[in-house]
């Protein structure tokens, strides 16, 4: 299994002044994948990055590069490059010179320079730009020449420091799938860091999700998704409902005064645990054939389905479904047993999956605030 | 509405309007129109004719600026990018220790260094007593570019940190990150970004080391006459206004010809500074 890692970080601790940002992480990282660093702000993801880089060297702990310890190694001796989150262009360079910077640095002759310049211009899409000056261009074409230049000296490693944060949400679209493809096509690692679980998600290889200079779990998107660990990734990734309940055996579970057949196993006989319900898996059928019964207490119409909370026993429920419930119906709840996700409880039960504040503006901003700190 | 607030902005700016006519372009006006006439007032070219006895004193002028200049950036350049790099704390008492000479006055400083550098002075004295000298050193070209570096020094070092210390740090990281080690990073990042603040510095330096009067006389003992002391001989002993007029219009031609020399030579976006 460890025979393909590129990078591994052992016992990494990293106090800044009197703040621990990072927390005895372990970590390995496999050669050409894909693995996203996600979580909110300070949650220490871009710290590990810079690690990685070596622009910020370990207090404890060790990094290890293709077998070889490298906390010591300065950033221009180390076979992995970064992309900035503002970018970092020369602005006294224009854009073929900006990508040529570090072949110059490396002695390249003027041939291949320019043979490899051109190469990286068609690959970022931005053929015959190369006399532009860096200020005459927009967002995302700067962000194409940071790609460029970083990928230009040919690393092992390419690290991206949350590199569409700037960007609108169409164009930021768009570069996701660029940058998955440009990955596949060189076949180099990527080592991504967002606060955005979307992104994460639809390119990663593997997700790591952090809180608290702590990884919460590691796994391929889909297990992150469908098979969260605590009630912090449960309500990380995606929307989820997270309920109090107790194990009455394998495969029995039981919330909110019902018992629920489910897949789970494993955990000691009427252990209280966390129970995770996804609100695109809750069936709503009429209230005498539901197993839980409620009363609709708002509905947001999303589009695609309609989001509506759901009073159930003083637990606010969120349901996405594609049939209109009005406000103040009585509607009923199914529930397979494949749609229940059991875990155990840990220091982060009871702060998360609860809709009863929940509010959009409230939801927005805080994102705002995130971005602003970033 | 649109006149109303053109009329409030017109306002607004008379007095910086009125200020700039009567201390620039009259006090202008009345350099070019006393370089033309005679002291009765009659249009001539002798004023003009007269300048090419002081040719050396110009050319002096001008080399020992360009000396002092460049001896200010090597100091300079160094400095503001060390004192860049510390911490803000640090950075704050650097600044006002490299400004606190200037919270004196200039006579004081200049007259300090004499003090300082007299055969008979501090540094001569202190010499003595180890059984070395004495050296002579007032008097002489160096002590008199010593006392412009000495004087200007702070006004390269200023807005070369100025620039220096707004640098995005993460373009330095990215020029170590495609591989610069120290002395690339500086050489093809540090010192290219800083290009604005050398330029505006290198001006601050120059003009005034060029024009200036008083330390030639102080640290030059006459020998060493600047175009600024004979500007201030016709003006202060001679009372020859037209000549010293016509003196002073071709300093002024002569600076903005050296500006317009050194911006051509650094870059197109920096040539605002004069």
């Amino acid at each position: 299994m460890k025979d393909n890692v590129i990078i591994e970080l052992k016992n990494i601790s990293v106090t800044f002044e009197d703040l621990q940002v990072l927390k005895d992480l372990n970590l390995y990282i496999r050669d050409k994948e894909f693995i996203t660093f996600l979580g909110p702000s300070g949650c220490g993801k871009t710290t590990t990055l810079r690690i990685i880089a070596g622009f910020i060297e370990p207090d404890e702990g060790e990094v290890i590069f293709d077998g070889q310890k490298i906390n010591h190694v300065p950033p221009h001796k180390r076979q992995v490059n970064t992309i900035f989150q503002r970018y970092a262009l020369f602005p006294h360079l224009n854009v073929y010179e900006n990508v040529a910077f570090g072949l110059r640095i490396k002695k390249t002759p003027e041939k291949e320079i320019k043979k490899t310049v051109e190469e990286m211009l068609e690959l970022v899409n931005l053929k015959g730009f190369n006399k532009r000056n860096i200020n005459s261009l927009s967002g995302g074409q700067q962000q194409r020449v940071a790609i460029a230049r970083a990928l230009a000296v040919k690393p092992r490693v390419l690290l991206l420091d949350e590199p569409l944060g700037a960007l609108d949400l169409k164009l930021r679209k768009d570069m996701q799938v660029e940058l998955k493809n440009i990955q596949q096509r060189l076949g180099i690692t990527f080592i991504y860091v967002t606060h955005d679980q979307e992104e994460a998600l639809s390119m990663s290889d593997t997700v790591v999700v952090m809180d608290g200079g702590i990884i919460q779990q590691i796994g391929t998107p889909i297990d992150i998704y469908n098979e969260p660990k605590n009630a912090f990734v449960a309500d990380f990734i995606g929307e989820s409902n997270i309920i109090d309940g107790v194990m009455i055996d394998d495969c029995l579970v039981e919330f909110s005064g019902h018992r629920f057949e489910c897949l789970d196993k494993g955990f000691a006989k009427s252990e209280a645990v966390d129970v995770v319900v996804r609100p695109e898996d809750v069936d709503v059928v009429a209230p005498e054939k539901g197993m839980l019964c409620g009363v609709v207490t708002s509905v947001t119409f999303k589009g695609v389905h309609f989001e509506i909370i759901v009073d159930i026993g003083g637990f606010k429920w969120m349901i996405q479904t594609t049939d209109y419930e009005p406000e103040g119906a009585k509607i009923g709840l199914f529930i397979e047993p494949d749609a229940i996700h059991i875990m155990k409880k840990s220091e982060y039960s009871g702060i998360y999956g609860d809709y009863s504040s929940f509010s959009e503006e409230f939801d927005e901003l805080s994102n705002a605030e995130e971005e602003v700190e970033e | 509405m649109n006149s109303r607030s053109s009329l409030r902005t017109r306002l607004v700016s008379s007095p910086y309007v009125v200020w700039s006519i009567l201390f620039i372009v009259a006090p202008l006006i009345f350099v070019v129109y006393y370089s033309f006439t005679n002291s009765s007032g009659n249009f001539t070219l002798d004023n003009i004719s007269a300048l090419s006895k002081y040719t050396p004193t110009f050319l002096r002028s001008i080399w020992f600026g360009i000396v002092a200049t460049l001896i200010c950036l090597v100091i300079a350049f160094p400095l503001a990018y060390i004192i860049s790099q510390k911490t803000e704390k640090v950075q704050r008492t650097m600044v006002m220790l490299v400004m606190l000479p200037m919270w004196m006055s200039f006579l004081i400083r200049t007259y300090s260094w004499m003090a300082i550098l007299q055969d008979t002075g501090i540094i001569n004295s202190l010499l003595g007593k180890i059984g070395i000298g004495p050296i002579h050193m007032i008097n002489t070209s160096g002590s008199v570019i010593l006392g412009m570096v000495y004087n200007f020094l702070p006004y390269m070092i200023m807005p070369i940190y100025s620039v220096m210390a707004k640098l995005d740090h993460s373009m330095v990281e990215a020029a170590q990150d495609l591989g610069g080690n120290r002395l690339t990073v500086i050489r093809r990042c540090i010192i290219p970004m800083s290009m604005p603040g050398v330029v505006s510095g290198i001006t601050m330096v120059f003009v005034p080391s060029v024009s200036t009067f008083y330390i030639s006389q102080k640290l030059g003992g006459g020998s060493f006459d600047l175009i600024g002391d004979v500007i201030e001989r016709q003006f202060q002993q001679s009372y020859n206004y037209n000549l010293g007029a016509s003196l002073s219009l071709v300093l002024m031609v002569l600076i903005l010809l050296c500006m317009a020399v050194m911006n051509r030579f650094t870059g197109d976006e920096e040539g605002m500074v004069i």
